[in-house]
């Protein structure tokens, strides 16, 4: 499940990269930083980011989720900081 | 292309009424409500859910999306109200007004401005009451309902700007439907006799508001709270 979420994600990232052709997104990785920080979304590419991979990640696993947290805006803590902590974050949201 | 449009509360008054307007002018229409839907027509298709519920929320806007491929207007119309001193009022009931016209018009324009920001278009128009303007006496818990509900329009009217999606509300007075059974009739009269023109709200002068707002010209118009009857803040 993992693999499919990492995967889910990488795909909507280089999509959007499309659009935003930024340099830290031609090459996701698990490590690739997103928001916060040196993270390649600023927050009006982290909106679109988020609702891509919500309908993305429901269709694929046939579950409605919704990509909302207290700590989104939060650097230290968010789940959409890299894509490491958002393949946990959705897996969560996944399971629970 | 035919338009798409979601209309929370349209079992009965001023939605349900909303829904059979947009349905001859042969636009897409999906509605809910808690009670069994009363409109029937190829384009229209009803949801059972409480707009406070978040998992049907999204399923319903998910599912819309799916069927129609697009939503241009979203109109924030369910709601309900009580008439009661502040001091008699119970937690429960503030809960339950704040849950449907609040939580309801919050989940609603989240759900619904994800697909619009795709888009880069949509409308979304939501409801208030004259009643906050005036800070009405005995309506102390409906109009704070409605306040947050200005204040949450004129700001994700600002978040959602760069996508051109324009976030307005609508303030009806009085309007002759089962909200106001309740009230006694002299506290409705007190009420009109605020209003710089005195009579009761229609259906019709609703429609003129919303079609005002949700008009592809009225793309430089947000984040503004139309009341009628010549009532203001
Ligand atoms: N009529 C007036 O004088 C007046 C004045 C100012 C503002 N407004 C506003 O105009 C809007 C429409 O009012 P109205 O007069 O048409 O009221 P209404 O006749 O009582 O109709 C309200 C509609 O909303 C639905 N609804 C209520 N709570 C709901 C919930 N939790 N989940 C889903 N649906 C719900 C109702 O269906 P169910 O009961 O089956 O759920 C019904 O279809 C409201 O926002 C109201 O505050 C009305």
């Amino acid at each position: 499940m993992q693999e499919k979420i990492e995967k889910i994600i990488i795909d909507v990232l280089l999509e959007l990269n499309e659009e935003l052709e930024s340099n830290e997104l031609q090459n996701p990785t698990q490590e690739t930083k997103l928001y916060g920080g040196n993270g390649a979304l600023d927050s009006l590419a982290l909106v679109s980011f988020i609702t891509d991979l919500e309908e993305r990640v429901s269709d694929a696993f046939d579950k409605d989720i919704v990509l909302a947290d207290e700590k989104a805006m939060s650097q230290r803590t968010s789940p959409f900081r890299s894509v490491k902590s958002l393949t946990i974050y959705i897996q969560k949201l996944l399971e629970e | 292309m035919d338009r798409v449009i979601i209309i929370t509360g349209t079992s009965k008054g001023i939605g349900r009424d909303l829904a059979e307007y947009y349905l001859r002018l042969g636009w897409r229409v999906a509605g809910c409500s808690r009670k069994e839907q009363t409109i029937e027509h190829d384009n229209y298709r009803h949801f059972e859910l409480d707009v406070s519920e978040e998992r049907s929320v999204v399923k319903m806007v998910r599912a819309v999306k799916k069927e129609f491929g697009r939503i241009d207007v979203l109109l924030n119309n369910a709601g309900i109200a009580s008439m009661n001193h502040f001091l008699t009022t119970s937690l429960g009931t503030v809960e339950s007004i704040f849950n449907t016209n609040f939580l309801g018009t919050f989940l609603f324009s989240r759900e619904v401005s994800k697909v619009m920001m795709r888009q880069k278009f949509g409308r979304v128009v939501n409801y208030t009451t004259v009643a906050a303007a005036l800070r009405l006496e005995g309506e102390a818990i409906y109009a704070a309902s409605k306040g947050a509900i200005e204040n949450f329009t004129q700001t994700i009217a600002k978040e959602l700007a760069p996508y051109n999606i324009t976030v307005n509300a609508i303030g009806p007075t009085p309007v002759e439907t089962d909200l106001i059974k309740a009230v006694p009739k002299e506290k409705i009269v007190a009420l009109l006799e605020k209003q710089a023109i005195q009579r009761f709200g229609t259906f019709e002068d609703i429609k003129n508001v919303i079609d005002f707002f949700i008009d592809a010209k009225s793309d430089f118009i947000t984040g503004q709270v139309i009341y009628l009857g010549g009532v203001h803040n």
